[in-house]
């Protein structure tokens, strides 16, 4: 699952796929994407993984790195 | 539709008057977003903007004073910004914190622009009173820092609507140039000249009684606070708002607003038309009928006709109509519009040979083929202003050549705030020299790209020598070898920030620890996500004659040699 994540993110929204992305490297503060682009990550975390993270969970504070992305996910799996 | 009372009116407050008048219970704003919407009705919304003044006024504020406002998009915006006007103090609206900027340098440049504008007033919530108490102590002209927790209500609507603090010709508000903070410009507006916009361009679009303008744009900019507040206000038009950032989150807020409100009109930038064609569920938008819509605007960013195919391809099927896309050309020095186009009849498209616009700077109508380029018309001038094209000496040029567009209209600047200098630079015999390039043909006006190096992301304006000037304080950059501009994005509908930097270091390593922290200096400092940065020996960028290094050169080599596209610029 952060595989596919961290390929979607350095291909699609930083358009560099050999970019070295680290697990808690910090996306929007980091100025490696953008606000607009975690609508695109809500999107494919739904259309990939099947789970729909609500719009007020999409925070800066929420989904700024693959692993709070993939705990995002992983929470909303168990919760089924 | 200006109405009789509209044109008699000699200052936003005459006209406040008029409104609170005869149709204290009619409805002026609806907040949409939350769980309910919240309306509130012109008597209301005066009382509680009577409640600002007379905080501000127990602060010892008076007529002429700076009072900025730092505070989210919301209610407290709104009446705050009228409680300022009734005193006849100009306000002003500074972009908010984020949680990508960093608060220290945010801070600075709120501080920047108290002590160099001398406010008197910074309105803003508790939970940055004390930083901004730090940060602005031993400033000796502010008079207050208020936060919108303690007000109090009090104040007597009817007696600050009786006061005439204003002349037409004094300063209405301030909008400030947004993104920069070096060259921080804050644009005088007076009550004639807002009044004249609003009269001229309710003309151009035909505003009626029945419109409902819906809006998700930043209080900050002109066109939000123009055509998404001022001008519904004060023709009495009912105003549907939410936020910038509730919208960021869930586009589809907009179409359920517009359905639910019977919404008329929208103003957007082109980047919108490009994500909400694209970030919009189909479950987000179910039974909405957008076919209430007379015009949806585009306006503030280079128009992609690409962008106008994809929405409208989008929402056909919700009863978006073609005929409501619509273009704006427009500016916060002439308070907000200049060109619009008119809503009758269908957007004008001129095709001409992209070679000899980019090499002779002529639009030389041609068939549309491979080497042609159709240019999306702005429209044609509003009423009360007037648009032409000058060549390099300032000397007018004549239809379908390219040149600087320079305006003189009835709603123009009075001048930058305590800035004669650049009023001077910009304003001369009588005409604003807007630093936009462009052709006019059959009266039409057609935008081709900017004379300044500007670089305007999802409708912000970023300034290319501002991330220069950070980027001069990354170890292993050295001073004045890095160059940043735009590059276009078609699929987003704006442009992306490129950053190409010089450096000695060879180490893989030492080089990708740089490029993160260029990434995060750009991000919380300027509020925007560099797409490309680029580091390369030292040797690889184009300079000038004089030893500086010259942004469109470079720009055409990365186009080039990076990223293998042509180069596009026309001028």
């Amino acid at each position: 699952m952060k595989e596919q994540l961290r390929s979607f993110i350095t291909s699609q929204l930083i358009r560099d796929p050999g970019y070295p992305l680290g697990d808690d490297e910090p996306l929007i503060t980091g100025g490696l994407i953008d606000s607009f682009s975690l609508v695109q990550v809500q999107l494919f975390i739904e259309e990939t993984f099947g789970v729909f993270i609500e719009d007020p969970a999409m925070t800066v504070q929420n989904m700024d790195t693959l692993n709070m992305m993939v705990a995002a996910i992983e929470a909303r799996k168990t919760q089924g | 539709m200006a109405d009789v009372a509209f044109t008699q009116a000699g200052t936003l407050l005459d006209r406040a008057r008029q409104l609170y008048r005869d149709r204290p219970d009619r409805l002026a704003v609806a907040m949409v977003g939350h769980d309910e919407d919240r309306t509130v009705s012109y008597g209301e919304f005066l009382t509680r903007a009577a409640s600002y003044a007379h905080a501000l006024e127990a602060v010892g504020i008076r007529p002429g004073d700076l009072v900025v406002l730092v505070l989210q998009h919301g209610e407290d915006t709104l009446y705050s910004f009228w409680g300022a006007m009734l005193l006849g103090a100009a306000p002003s609206i500074f972009p908010f914190l984020t949680e990508k900027l960093d608060p220290a340098r945010y801070f600075d440049s709120v501080q920047q622009l108290v002590r160099l504008s001398e406010v008197r007033v910074v309105i803003t919530y508790r939970e940055l009173e004390s930083a901004l108490r730090q940060t602005l102590a031993g400033i000796e002209t502010l008079r207050a820092i208020l936060a919108v927790e303690d007000l109090q209500p009090g104040g007597d609507v009817a007696e600050y609507l009786s006061r005439n603090p204003a002349r037409p010709e004094d300063t209405a508000f301030l909008q400030h140039s947004s993104g920069s903070t070096g060259l921080q410009k804050g644009v005088m507006l007076s009550h004639r000249a807002v009044l004249n916009q609003i009269a001229g361009y309710s003309e151009a679009i035909d505003l009626r009684p029945d419109d409902v303008v819906v809006s998700w744009l930043p209080l900050y900019h002109d066109m939000g606070l123009i055509a998404g507040f001022m001008m519904p206000l004060l023709t009495g038009i009912p105003l549907v708002l939410m936020s910038p950032f509730q919208w960021v989150r869930d586009p589809g807020l907009l179409l359920r607003a517009i359905h639910r409100y019977r919404g008329t009109l929208c103003w957007l930038p082109n980047f919108a038309y490009n994500f909400m064609a694209l970030r919009v569920r189909d479950r987000d938008i179910e039974g909405v009928d957008l076919s209430s819509c007379r015009a949806v605007i585009n306006c503030s960013e280079p128009v992609y006709a690409e962008s106008h195919r994809v929405f409208l391809e989008r929402y056909a099927p919700y009863g978006l109509k073609t005929a409501t896309l619509m273009t704006c050309y427009a500016m916060a020095e002439n308070t907000f519009a200049v060109t619009q186009s008119p809503l009758d009849r269908p957007l004008v498209i001129d095709t001409v040979d992209r070679h000899i616009l980019m090499e002779q700077q002529q639009a030389v109508p041609v068939e549309l083929s491979d080497g042609a380029v159709a240019m999306v018309s702005c429209g044609i001038p509003i009423p009360g202003c007037e648009v032409c094209v000058m060549d390099e000496g300032r000397q007018l040029l004549p239809d379908r050549r390219v040149g600087e567009i320079a305006l003189r209209s009835n709603s123009m600047l009075t001048g930058y705030y305590r800035r004669p200098e650049l009023t001077a630079q910009a304003i001369f015999e009588g005409w604003y020299y807007t630093g936009d390039m462009g052709y006019l043909a059959g009266g039409e006006l057609y935008i081709t790209g900017r004379k300044k190096d500007l670089v305007i992301i999802g409708g912000k304006n970023i300034y290319p020598q501002d991330i220069e000037n950070l980027l001069n304080t990354v170890e292993g950059i050295h001073a004045g070898r890095s160059v940043a501009f735009g590059v276009p994005n078609p699929q987003l509908g704006t442009e992306d920030l490129a950053i190409v930097a010089e450096t000695d270091h060879q180490d893989a390593e030492k080089r990708a620890a740089m490029l993160r922290e260029i990434r995060m200096l750009v991000v919380k400092s300027m509020d925007v996500a560099a797409r490309y940065v680029h580091l390369v020996d030292r040797g690889w960028l184009v300079k000038t004659s004089s030893g500086k290094v010259a942004r469109r050169a470079n720009r055409e080599k990365f186009m080039g040699e990076v990223l293998g596209l042509p180069d596009d610029s026309f001028d």
